[in-house]
């Protein structure tokens, strides 16, 4: 409770720990706020039903507040003007001003009467995309510096974020972004596409850091590097070099 | 969201943007064309003709027998293990056929352009009007588009929005040579625009129109003008597949031995990822291409 993990993904697509914590969490009782900013709610529907969990049964029932973004940027370029004291959460398209959006995440994990649900979950796919839409780097920071302080530290709740990163990549904010929450993650699964390219058998390789130096000095993280294999309804991880397909 | 990075002069990539219009008419989709270079009219006029069955069988049919008998003569000595897998498959059988087929050296004819619905955007005549929608400090070219294209989708019911229409059609979207200075953006001019958003901005609303609608959209970018790789990497972001088309003319690989039956090199940089944990990549990573005067081929 309370912990700040960062999902990374670098050169393959890190999309698979976005669907699994958001099924883990749902059938654990946790009240979900999932700001999912690139896919539509269907994308993650079939794929969370595959999990053995319905987004729409869970939106229903108040446990899952989801905010599409791609829909919310249609409504607010295109829809009826807004009323005055409820401002889109994607105001930041037009204003840099990501407060919308974290008014937005606060009253939905802000627990209502009648609420009986555990510890609530701020999860994040994907962070990199704010940059794109005109936030700044330090806005991005703040926002999620607030997040944390209000779900992690007064809601005793936890926030989930995914970032990209590319090897050499060029995109200093996005560089920025992902050093300065890597500093400040309690865990960090960082899952890498292969250095020698695609293969079919195993996937990528994800390391595991507990950033166990953040809560004592003198601790060191603790690493671990498995490597994995995507499938329809599950991912499979193994010791590297054991993936099936060689045993 | 399909995003093409342009060869250097833009051949291949025209070719292959007109491949995808014209497998919209054969389809018998609703097309929807946008460019600030070349009016949509004259790239309709342009498109390649279908090869009718019979035709298309004899023609590929050819070249599948002139390949399987070089084959026989090849064996493997050293790898013998591989000599039983199946090749991958070099030119279309009977009995794979997904999609058309088309003769580059002929045109559509213009019965078959006229038999689908399209609509055009070009976008110096579209200047005089201004876009009604919060452009959210976007590029006033890419805010007329977006307009446009989200008009044409309600307006035609592809976001569902007309219950009456009984028979759904899919709406195919080309944009050609976006982020080039014609749109007004200057993301290819200098490596430190001064508008750094507008192109990713409009791929974002562009992304959020097809999610919500019946249709699906084809890009073309002089990806080589672009010198800011940052914008780049996000665009790729943004984007749901991405395909880089690399041509030799005037680059040192044209006198390459390898490549002498080839104009070129095709990368796949990003792939779908759609409603699964998977994804559908293919065996073969090092794709090329050839134009030769009927045929446009990448293997």
């Amino acid at each position: 409770q309370g912990k700040f993990t960062l999902l990374r993904d670098t050169r393959t697509d890190g999309s698979f720990l976005v669907h699994h914590f958001l099924s883990f969490y749902l059938r654990a009782g946790c009240k979900v706020c999932f700001v999912a900013l690139l896919q539509s709610f269907s994308h993650y529907n079939i794929v969370a039903q595959k999990l053995g969990v319905s987004l729409a049964a869970a939106k229903e029932r108040g446990q899952l507040v989801f905010l599409e973004g791609l829909k919310s940027c249609l409504d607010l370029l295109f829809g009826e003007e807004e009323q005055p004291g409820q401002p889109s959460p994607l105001q930041f398209l037009s204003t840099s001003d990501l407060r919308a959006l974290f008014d937005f995440v606060c009253v939905s994990l802000t627990p209502a009467s009648g609420d009986s649900w555990k510890s609530p979950v701020l999860l994040v796919d994907d962070l990199s995309v704010l940059l794109s839409l005109g936030a700044a780097p330090v806005a991005v920071l703040d926002f999620i510096h607030y997040c944390r302080m209000s779900v992690c530290c007064q809601l005793k709740g936890n926030v989930v974020v995914l970032v990209h990163s590319n090897e050499d990549s060029e995109d200093e904010e996005n560089e920025l972004v992902v050093n300065s929450l890597c500093h400040h993650s309690d865990l960090i699964l960082w899952a890498e596409g292969l250095a020698t390219g695609f293969c079919k058998d195993v996937h990528g390789q994800i390391k595991i850091i507990k950033r166990l130096s953040l809560r004592q000095a003198a601790e060191e993280d603790l690493v671990q590097v498995y490597q994995y294999k995507i499938q329809d309804r599950n991912v499979t991880f193994f010791a590297r070099g054991l993936s099936a397909a060689v045993l | 969201l399909v995003f093409t990075e342009e060869d250097k002069y833009g051949l291949y990539s025209n070719l292959l943007f007109k491949y995808f219009l014209a497998e919209g008419i054969v389809c018998g989709h609703d097309l929807f064309v946008a460019s600030a270079k070349e009016h949509p009219d004259n790239i309709l006029k342009e498109l390649p003709a279908p090869l009718l069955d019979d035709t298309y069988r004899k023609e590929l049919g050819d070249e599948a027998a002139a390949a399987k008998a070089e084959d026989f003569q090849d064996s493997m000595k050293i790898a013998w293990r591989y000599q039983n897998l199946p090749k991958m498959e070099a030119s279309p059988t009977t009995h794979t056929k997904f999609g058309h087929y088309y003769d580059v050296s002929k045109k559509m004819s213009p019965e078959l352009c006229q038999s689908i619905k399209w609509h055009s955007f070009y976008l110096h005549e579209e200047l005089s009007f201004e876009p009604k929608m919060k452009t959210c400090n976007m590029n006033s070219g890419y805010a007329r588009l977006l307009q446009s294209i989200q008009r044409i989708i309600s307006q035609e019911g592809f976001d569902g929005s007309d219950p009456q229409k009984k028979q759904r059609n899919v709406l195919r979207i080309g944009i050609q040579s976006l982020g080039s200075v014609l749109w007004g953006d200057d993301v290819c001019c200098s490596e430190a625009p001064e508008d750094k958003h507008s192109l990713t901005k409009f791929l974002y609303v562009l992304r959020g129109l097809l999610r919500k609608s019946l249709s699906a959209c084809i890009i073309t970018v002089p990806a080589h003008l672009i010198q800011n790789k940052a914008i780049m990497e996000r665009v790729t972001n943004l984007s749901d597949m991405v395909v880089g088309l690399e041509s030799f003319i005037g680059s040192e690989r044209e006198t390459n031995p390898l490549y002498k039956d080839y104009h070129g090199l095709v990368h796949v940089h990003q792939i779908p990822r759609l409603n699964s944990l998977i994804c559908d990549v293919s065996d073969t990573k090092d794709l090329a291409f050839r134009l030769k005067r009927k045929q446009f081929t990448i293997e």
